[in-house]
Formats: C-alpha cells, sequence, structure tokens
C-alpha cells in the first residue's frame, strides 16, 4: 500500500505553508458501512490524516456530540475488529483514536499488532498516562506505531517534556480545558500552549478540541502544524437525512476547512 | 504489569488513567494531602470537627436478637450510622472539605448514587462556606428523591445525569468532565476509594479512623480482636476503612460484600469482585463488569450506593493475595436481613448495609457460637423507607 507516512505529510503541509487537516470519526457511526464511506468523503473533502474513534462506554473527555456518536456505534456493536476494518479501508494515514480499556481488554500485544497489519499508523490515547505506559511504549516500537498522546494547557513545562519524549508522529495539544465539542471562540490557550511545545519539541504539534468553521482552522493553522476537528463533522451526519447527505455535507465543510488550514 | 514510574498502585492495580489536563489537579492534591497528614493543626481541626460536628467516636452496639439468627456469633456494630447525615460519607467528606480550603479553591462538586454522598458533600460545603454542584444519575434521583430534596436544601445545586445508564457511573462521567473543564477553581470530591491516585489512597485515610476505633472498642469490650470483620462493598471506602486498621491481625478474616443483584448467574449484579475481571475504569485499574470489548456493563442492585461497575484498586489487590475475602449477597438476601434485623434491633439499616449483615447471617452460621463478628454499619435506612415499602408492599 502506498500510503503517505505522518512525517511525509506534515513535511508536504509544511512545504505548502499550511497546517494538515486532522479528521475524527467514530468507526460504526452511524453505521459500519456508513463510517467507511463518510470517511472517504472526508479524505475527498481535502481530511490529509484520519483518526478512526473506538467508541466507547465511559468517554469522560468527551462532549455531548461525540458522546451520542458512540452510543450510536456501540449499539451497532462496533468493537476493535469493525475499528480495525474502518483503518484498513481508509486511503490516506489513519491513527486509532481510544480510551485505554478497550486496548487493554483486546490486549496490547495483540492490537498493536493487528492494527499495523491493517495499515494504521499510530494511536491516539487520551487517558493513558506516561507513567503507565510501559508495555505501550514496548508493543507500539515493535509495530512501528505512532503513540500520540493529548497535553493540555495545565501541563506544566517540566511535564510537557516528559510527555513529549514519549510522544511520536505527532503532540495533540488541547486547545482548552474541557471536553470535545464545538465552541464559538477559541481562546489564546492554544497558542500559548503550542509556544510553550516549540521550545521544548520537534514533533508536529496538532491543536484539537472546539475546531469547527474555517475561521478557526485558519487562526490555528498560523501557529500549529495541525488541526484536528471531530465534533462538527459529527453533528453534520447526525442531522443529515441518510449516508449520501451526510456525506455531501462532511465533505463539504473538509473543503471550507482545508481551505481554512490553507489561509493561516 | 510494567510501569515506568511506580506512583500508587497496589500490586497491578491503581495508577492513573486520566486525561493530562487533570494531572496538575491530582498532583496537587496528593501534595496537599502528604502535607496535611503531617501537619499536626489540619489534624486538629479535622478531629476537632469529628467530635463536635460528626459525633465521632461512634459507638459499638451489640446486636443480641439478630446474632440468635446467626448462630449464636457475638454481632458487634460500629455504628457510622449515628454519624451526622447518617452514614460513614461524613468521615471522607470533611477530609477533602478541607483540603479544598487549604488548597485555595472555592467550589467542590460530587457523584452520588444513594445521595448519602450527595449529602454529606452538601453538609461539608454549608459548614465551610463552598460552592457545591452533586452530580446524580436520573434514575437514582427517583430512587432517592429525598436526598435530593436534603441536597437542595443544604444549598446544593443537583444536577440529573441523562447519559448512559443514568446512574452512579454516569454521574461520575459527568463530574470528571465538569473537572476537566472547571480544575483550576474546583475540586473533586470523588466518594469513594476508586479514581486515579491519591483518591484511593487519600479517601482510605480519612475512612480509617472507623477502623481504629472498632480495633480498639473491641478489644475494650471482649478483651480480644474479632474473628471476622464485616463490611458491604459499593466502590469500598467503608469496608476499606474498617478493614485496614486490621490487614495485619493476620488472624482476623475480612470479609466484604457486594451487591449480588438477582445473582451473579443472572448478569443482573453488582458484585464486581466476584463476577468481574480486571480492567480500567474511572482512571483506576481494578476489576470491573465489563464486556469482551471492553466496554462497560451496567450494574444492577437494589441498592443505590452499591449499583456501580469498579470497585476500589486496593480491595482487587486484597482480594489477589487472598488477605480478604468478597461474597455476593443478592437483592432478596439483603432485603431479609434488612427486615429481620429491624426487628430484631430496632435500627433500620440502609439497604447498603444491609447486604453486610445478610453477610454477618452466613459467616455466623459458619462460625458458630464463641466468634465474635464486628459489622460496620455503614449508615442508617431512612433514606431507603420508600424503596423497603414497595419492595415488602407496604402501602404509602
Ligand atoms: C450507607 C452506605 N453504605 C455503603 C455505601 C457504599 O459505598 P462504599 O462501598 O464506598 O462504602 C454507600 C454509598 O452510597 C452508603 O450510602
Amino acid at each position: 500500500m502506498s500510503r503517505e507516512s505522518l512525517a511525509q505529510v506534515f513535511a508536504r503541509a509544511r512545504s505548502e505553508d499550511r497546517a494538515a487537516l486532522i479528521g475524527y470519526m467514530p468507526a460504526g457511526f452511524p453505521s459500519l458501512e456508513g463510517s467507511k464511506e463518510i470517511i472517504k468523503a472526508l479524505v475527498d473533502g481535502g481530511v490529509d490524516i484520519v483518526e478512526v474513534g473506538f467508541a466507547y462506554s465511559d468517554p469522560v473527555m468527551d462532549g455531548a456530540i461525540i458522546q451520542e456518536a458512540a452510543e450510536i456505534a456501540l449499539r451497532n456493536r462496533t468493537g476493535a475488529k469493525e475499528v480495525l476494518d474502518v483503518v484498513s479501508s481508509v486511503s490516506v494515514p489513519s491513527l486509532v483514536m481510544s480510551y485505554w480499556n478497550p486496548i487493554e481488554r483486546y490486549g496490547v500485544k495483540e492490537f498493536t499488532k493487528a492494527l499495523a497489519e491493517v495499515g494504521g499508523v499510530g494511536v491516539i490515547t487520551p487517558d493513558l498516562t506516561i507513567e503507565e505506559s510501559g508495555e505501550w511504549i514496548e508493543e507500539t516500537e515493535r509495530n512501528d506505531l505512532s503513540r500520540v498522546y493529548v497535553v493540555a494547557p495545565s501541563t506544566d513545562d517540566s511535564r510537557l517534556v516528559k510527555v513529549a519524549e514519549r510522544c511520536s508522529g505527532f503532540i495533540y495539544a488541547a486547545s482548552l480545558m474541557g471536553v470535545t465539542g464545538a465552541r464559538n471562540s477559541l481562546s489564546d490557550s492554544a497558542s500559548q500552549l503550542v509556544s510553550r511545545l516549540r521550545k521544548i519539541t520537534d514533533l508536529p504539534i496538532a491543536v484539537g478540541l472546539g475546531v469547527s468553521t474555517w475561521e478557526q482552522a485558519a487562526s490555528v493553522a498560523k501557529f500549529a502544524d495541525g488541526v484536528i476537528v471531530g465534533s462538527a463533522f459529527i453533528e453534520l451526519v447526525l442531522q443529515a437525512a441518510d449516508i449520501e447527505q451526510a456525506c455531501k455535507s462532511v465533505a463539504s465543510l473538509a473543503r471550507q476547512l482545508s481551505d481554512g488550514v490553507r489561509k493561516g | 504489569m510494567e510501569r515506568t514510574e511506580i506512583v500508587g498502585h497496589f500490586g497491578p492495580y491503581g495508577g492513573r488513567f486520566v486525561p493530562e489536563a487533570l494531572i496538575g489537579a491530582l498532583d496537587e492534591l496528593e501534595a496537599a494531602n502528604n502535607s496535611a497528614s503531617k501537619d499536626p493543626e489540619f489534624q486538629k481541626e479535622l478531629n476537632h470537627l469529628h467530635k463536635t460536628y460528626t459525633g465521632r467516636p461512634s459507638i459499638i452496639t451489640e446486636a443480641k436478637r439478630f446474632a440468635e439468627h446467626a448462630g449464636n456469633a457475638r454481632i458487634l456494630l460500629k455504628r457510622e450510622d449515628l454519624n451526622h447525615t447518617g452514614s460513614h460519607k461524613i468521615n471522607n467528606v470533611l477530609g477533602q472539605a478541607l483540603l479544598t480550603k487549604r488548597m485555595g479553591k472555592k467550589r467542590i462538586i460530587a457523584e452520588t448514587g444513594a445521595g448519602q454522598h450527595g449529602v454529606a458533600s452538601a453538609t461539608a460545603a454549608a459548614l465551610l462556606g463552598l460552592e457545591c454542584v452533586v452530580y446524580m444519575g436520573e434514575e437514582d434521583t427517583k430512587r432517592q428523591a429525598l436526598n435530593v430534596a436534603r441536597m437542595k436544601l443544604l444549598g446544593a445545586t443537583v444536577v440529573p445525569v441523562t447519559t448512559g445508564s443514568r446512574t452512579l457511573k454516569d454521574a461520575i462521567n459527568e463530574a470528571m468532565r465538569d473537572w476537566v473543564t472547571n480544575v483550576a477553581s474546583t475540586h473533586y470530591l470523588l466518594g469513594t476509594v476508586a479514581g486515579p491516585h491519591p483518591f484511593p489512597t487519600m479517601v482510605r485515610d480519612f475512612h480509617r479512623i472507623i477502623g481504629i476505633e472498632a480495633r480498639q472498642q473491641v478489644l475494650e469490650m471482649t478483651g480480644r480482636l474479632p474473628d471476622a470483620v464485616l463490611a458491604c462493598v459499593g466502590g469500598g471506602s467503608n469496608a476499606i476503612g474498617i478493614f485496614h486498621p486490621f490487614l495485619d491481625d493476620q488472624k482476623v478474616r475480612l470479609i466484604g460484600l457486594e451487591a449480588g443483584g438477582s445473582g451473579v448467574e443472572s448478569g443482573k449484579h453488582a458484585a464486581t469482585i466476584v463476577g468481574g475481571t480486571p480492567g480500567v475504569l474511572h482512571g483506576t485499574r481494578s476489576y470491573l463488569l465489563q464486556d469482551s470489548d471492553g466496554q462497560t456493563i451496567e450494574s444492577h442492585s437494589i441498592s443505590a450506593g452499591l449499583d456501580y461497575p469498579g470497585v476500589g484498586p486496593e480491595h482487587a489487590y486484597l482480594h489477589d493475595i487472598g488477605r480478604a475475602e468478597y461474597r455476593a449477597i443478592t437483592d432478596d438476601q439483603a432485603m431479609h436481613a434488612f427486615s429481620l434485623f429491624s426487628k430484631c434491633e430496632g435500627i433500620i439499616p440502609a439497604i447498603e448495609t444491609a447486604h453486610a449483615l445478610a453477610g454477618a447471617l452466613q459467616v455466623g452460621n459458619e462460625l458458630g457460637s464463641g466468634t465474635i463478628l464486628l459489622i460496620n454499619l455503614s449508615g442508617r435506612g431512612d433514606k431507603d423507607v420508600q424503596t423497603a415499602a414497595q419492595y415488602f408492599g407496604i402501602p404509602l
């Protein structure tokens, strides 16, 4: 398979003087096949990297929109097998975004191996701390998967160093203190966090939480290497009458955002 | 399982599985708790509150008529039901509320199932002048309506949680979301020995007073240590509080009673250790009720305070090393003990506590006369009158 690597995507974006656009969509939402089609529409609209969400029963980092999508995915009995199936269908670099327990339950060795086999490039783990990452680091290294941790405006500098040292591929900077979900305005906390990160790491930095519009994408692209959008896409899927309409509207938003990351 | 840095673990259990956003607050809490535990002024203030407000030390009552149904073993009750607000929960709440002030925070949030922890939190907030928001599953706001009213009368805001199973687990999710958002101003006053480090250790230490007092009291009353100590286990705070000071007394059996709901084999239960498997929930590794994909399975119990699919990590460890035993008590067994105990002793226990009493009936009959059982009477049953009336068909 001739998918780009994460590093290649960020390098290409940099050479084009823009940020990469990263789109989040849970596997199995609104259905297994539907999630594949929607992700394809995201990519057609200009998403450079896909985060495939692994729905979880107790998503403490997520706001109402992603919770609703997760509940639907779980009702559709979406488990590891389905998540891996969706990852294998994506034509751009794709990572899994998962709370820790489903991975631990599947088996850290087994999950990393299976993800690498279907062509996944990494995993974002919002509730795995570096202190609990011993086996995780070994197995992701063994399978050449990127380990993406999520840092927050409240993360102090000494901790940022420790987390960044264990991160690979890119680092996920939460734009604000809070859960996922669209926000009307973004505060300065994102740019401040990114500039603190720049001092301690050369990893690409992607900013997520709250980004939903062209303007927000453009303003984040001014200082970040990647712009992550999830809830805004999911909301469109929730509102759509069918998959076809959902694909149209997410592709259209992806086009706007992908224009936004070029205007930053 | 391998870990790079060991913090707050009990064997393979415990630790921290939380968003990075919360690490600063957990570190701050750990530091505040460590310094407070060594600060004589803090200890003095907490002890003074316990003496003049909680009503400590709580007394020991011998349950002689109930004992006749429990193989004539001596049944000694540690009366946490007589604490202000009606349960053991106040021990932890006063400690954490004082820590909140020490950290300079002005707002507390709490989750509650039965409402006992919510009431205790609202009480401490009123006493110490803190803002208090309590998250409670919508399902629980209905079965514990009286406690919702109590919290409101005490000046707290009660937020009914309508996500997931609408019970305690979802109330914790919602409280965590609030905390991630408002962590600079807010302390999350977790109500049991679960959650990320330092909660399991800190909450245990605030409840150890139960076991410290009881050990001394039993020695004075009987001249020896009990043969077994029994307590109900939801998250596990009242149990670890009475167990912990007996850990080194190898001859004293420690027995935790979990909520067996309609029976563990039915799948409708909350017996996390008896019927669960190791995994990660709400920031800690412990036993939990989960399916083969690692999704949490909803728990079932007639007792709102035990209706939780997780359990404190130290209990998981005590179970694995064989220092404590855990059994499941069904709804029906608990309600039988509830009724029997009320009629024999003139004390209406909380339905949570009735699980420990049902355990006492079993263990007393196994060990027989001449043995001594110490039971943590964790709470009183006023809040459960409606549920019990319904169960027994008493018209209201
Ligand atoms: C009276 C009483 N006992 C026990 C419990 C269970 O909690 P834990 O296992 O933390 O003691 C509760 C919880 O609400 C309670 O109200």
